[in-house]
C-alpha cells in the first residue's frame, strides 16, 4: 500500500485511518439536539396548553403577558400579542446556546468542526475558531447566568406551588415532575464553567484573597457539579422538555394527574 | 499465541509506504513489543523513539489504527484479532523516519510563555506560607508526560495547521500550571489571547480523550484559562469597572 507522510493526513471530511464507530457520536448528537430543541422551540411558540393548575410549563415561566392565567401572571405585558414564552427564551436560548459544552457538541455535530478526533474535515487555514465574530460572543456566556439563575428562582416557586391544590397541600404525579425538573436543571446551571470562574476559579492564592476560603469552598462545589456538566446538561434538557409535555397533556385533557397525596 | 499484522509506516517526509508485518502476539504485549519484535526481526532499521516503557516518559507516542497513543500502554488485545494493527506516526509534526516525528516546535512554544513568576517572599528569610489546598489545582498539570498526543489530535494543529498562531493544549496545561499556582503573579492572558491563541480552541474535547494522564485538558485547563481572558479582554463590564477604578 502506498502512500506518503502527507497522504496519510486526513484531507477529506470523514477519512480517518480509525476503524471504530466514530461517526455514532456526533450522529447521536446532531439527532438529539434536533429532536428536544426542535420540541422547544415549538412547545414556546404554542401559547396554550402550559398551564394546568398548580402545575405550570417551565418554559412558560416567569409568565409575563397578559395572556397569561391569572394565577401565575407575573407582569401584565398587554402590548404583546406572542405566546409569553418568547419573552424570556432569549435567556434560556443564550444560557444554553453558548454554555461551553453546548459550544462543543454543536461545533461537531454541526459545524463538523472535527466530527471527530482524528477524521478529517475541511481543511485550510481559514479557520478562525473562537478568535472572530461571530463566535467570538460565545465568550458573553457570563452575561446569561445572572438571568438564568433569576429564572431558576421562579422555577423553584412554580416547584412549591405544585405542592397547593384547590383543597390545600398535595402531592400529584406532575409535582414530583415539576421538582425533578428543577433539581436538574439547578445542577446544571451551577456546575457552569463560567460560574465556576467567578466562583472563585479566577482566584489564584485563596488564604491571600478577600473571602478566600469562602470563595475556595464556592468553587469547589461549582466544581463538584461541573465534573458531569455535560451529562447534567442533557438530562436537564430531555427532562424539561417532558416536564412540558406532561404540562400539556394535563392542561389539554388528554391525561389527568394522579394525586399521590 | 495467534500471529497478528502490523502495518507501519515505513518512509520519510517525502515519500514513504505502510508495510505488513506478522508478529507472534504473546500475552499481555503491548504495541510498542511488536515494534520491538519487528525491529529485532524483520527490520533492523525501523525507526521508534521510546524509553521508559511505563507510559512515563512521553517518548513512544505514535497513532495506532488512526488514534493517537502511546504505544508502549497500548494492548495488542484491545483490537479485533482479524484485523491487521496499523502504526503510524503523529501526524501534526513533520516525520524524520518511519514512526519518529520532529517535535522540537512544542519545545519553541514552551519557551516563549511567561515564565512562573512568585510574589515577593511573605517572611523576611525569604519564604513564604503556601497550604496544600491551594497548590492541589495546579498539582493536575504537573502530571503532563509532555508526550504531545494532544498537540497531535488537536484539530487546529493537526488539520488546519495553524503551529503559527496557537501554542496548543499541552501549553495551554503548561500555562495553567503557573497561573494557577497560588505564589505567582504573571499576567498571562494577553500572552494567551494574541500569541498562544486561545480563541482558536473550539473546546471540542479531542484533547482531553488522548490524554494518558487523563488531565482534564480542555474543562481544568482551556476554560478556565479563557475565562480568564474573557476578564481581562472581553468583559465590557468589567473594562468599565477598572477605568473608573483607575481614575
Ligand atoms: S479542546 Fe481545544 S485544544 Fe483541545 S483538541 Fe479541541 S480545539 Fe484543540
Ligand atoms: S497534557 Fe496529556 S496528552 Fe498533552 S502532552 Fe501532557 S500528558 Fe501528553
Ligand atoms: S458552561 Fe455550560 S452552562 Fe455555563
Ligand atoms: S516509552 Fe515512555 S511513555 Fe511509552
Amino acid at each position: 500500500m502506498q502512500a506518503s507522510a502527507t497522504l496519510l493526513q486526513e484531507r477529506r471530511l470523514g477519512e480517518t485511518l480509525r476503524r471504530d464507530r466514530w461517526w455514532a457520536a456526533p450522529l447521536s448528537v446532531a439527532l438529539g439536539l434536533a429532536l428536544f430543541g426542535g420540541y422547544a422551540t415549538w412547545a414556546i411558540f404554542q401559547g396554550t396548553n402550559y398551564f394546568a393548575d398548580p402545575y405550570l410549563s417551565p418554559f412558560y415561566s416567569p409568565c409575563l403577558s397578559s395572556s397569561c392565567p391569572g394565577e401565575v401572571r407575573l407582569l401584565g405585558f398587554d402590548w404583546w400579542r406572542f405566546s409569553p414564552a418568547v419573552l424570556i427564551m432569549w435567556v434560556i436560548l443564550g444560557f444554553r446556546g453558548t454554555c461551553y459544552y453546548y459550544r462543543k457538541a454543536y461545533y461537531r455535530a454541526y459545524f463538523i468542526d472535527p466530527p471527530a478526533c482524528a477524521v478529517g474535515e475541511h481543511r485550510g487555514h481559514r479557520y478562525q475558531g473562537e478568535t472572530a465574530f461571530p463566535l467570538i460572543l460565545q465568550n458573553s456566556h457570563r452575561y446569561f447566568i445572572l438571568p438564568s439563575l433569576i429564572i431558576l428562582g421562579f422555577l423553584w416557586y412554580d416547584t412549591l406551588r405544585a405542592f397547593l391544590f384547590s383543597d390545600g397541600f398535595g402531592i400529584g404525579v406532575g409535582t414530583l415532575i415539576l421538582l425533578v425538573n428543577v433539581v436538574l436543571l439547578s445542577g446544571y446551571a451551577f456546575g457552569c464553567h463560567s460560574l465556576r470562574h467567578l466562583a472563585g476559579g479566577g482566584v489564584d492564592c485563596f488564604s491571600c484573597a478577600r473571602f478566600g476560603g469562602a470563595r475556595y469552598r464556592l468553587w469547589r462545589g461549582v466544581s463538584f457539579l461541573n465534573r458531569k456538566h455535560a451529562l447534567w446538561a442533557w438530562v436537564s434538557l430531555i427532562v424539561v422538555c417532558l416536564t412540558d409535555l406532561y404540562v400539556r397533556l394535563v392542561a389539554s385533557g388528554v391525561v389527568s394527574d394522579p394525586r399521590i397525596l | 499465541m495467534a500471529e497478528r499484522v502490523f502495518r507501519v509506516f515505513r518512509g520519510t517526509r517525502e515519500r514513504g509506504e505502510l508495510v505488513d508485518y506478522r508478529v507472534e502476539a504473546s500475552e499481555g504485549m503491548v504495541v510498542l513489543d511488536a515494534l520491538h519484535s519487528i525491529q529485532a526481526r524483520q527490520a533492523p532499521d525501523l525507526a521508534v523513539r521510546w524509553n521508559c516503557k511505563a507510559g512515563k516518559c512521553g517518548s513512544c507516542s505514535a497513532e495506532v489504527n488512526g488514534s493517537p497513543r502511546l504505544t508502549c500502554m497500548t494492548r495488542v488485545d484491545d483490537f479485533p484479532a482479524n484485523e491487521p494493527i496499523t502504526v503510524t506516526p503523529m501526524q501534526a509534526f513533520p516525520v524524520i523516519k518511519d514512526l519518529v516525528t520532529d517535535v522540537s516546535w512544542n519545545y519553541e512554544v514552551a519557551r516563549r510563555i511567561p515564565p512562573f513568576r512568585a510574589r515577593s517572599p511573605d517572611f523576611p528569610d525569604g519564604s513564604w506560607r503556601i497550604y496544600p489546598y491551594e497548590v492541589e489545582r495546579a498539582q493536575e498539570f504537573r502530571k503532563c508526560i509532555e508526550c504531545f498526543l494532544c498537540q497531535d489530535v488537536c484539530h487546529v494543529l493537526r488539520t488546519h495547521g495553524k503551529h503559527a498562531e496557537f501554542m496548543g493544549p499541552a501549553f495551554l496545561v503548561r500555562a495553567a500550571a503557573y497561573e494557577t499556582h497560588p505564589l505567582d503573579v504573571e499576567e498571562r492572558s494577553s500572552y494567551l489571547k494574541d500569541e498562544g491563541g486561545i480563541g482558536y480552541c473550539n473546546i471540542t474535547k479531542c484533547c482531553t480523550e488522548v490524554c494518558p494522564e487523563s488531565i482534564q485538558i480542555t474543562d481544568n485547563a482551556i476554560i478556565p484559562l479563557k475565562e480568564r481572558v474573557v476578564t481581562r479582554h472581553y468583559d465590557p463590564l468589567l473594562k468599565l469597572v477598572r477605568r473608573i477604578a483607575r481614575h
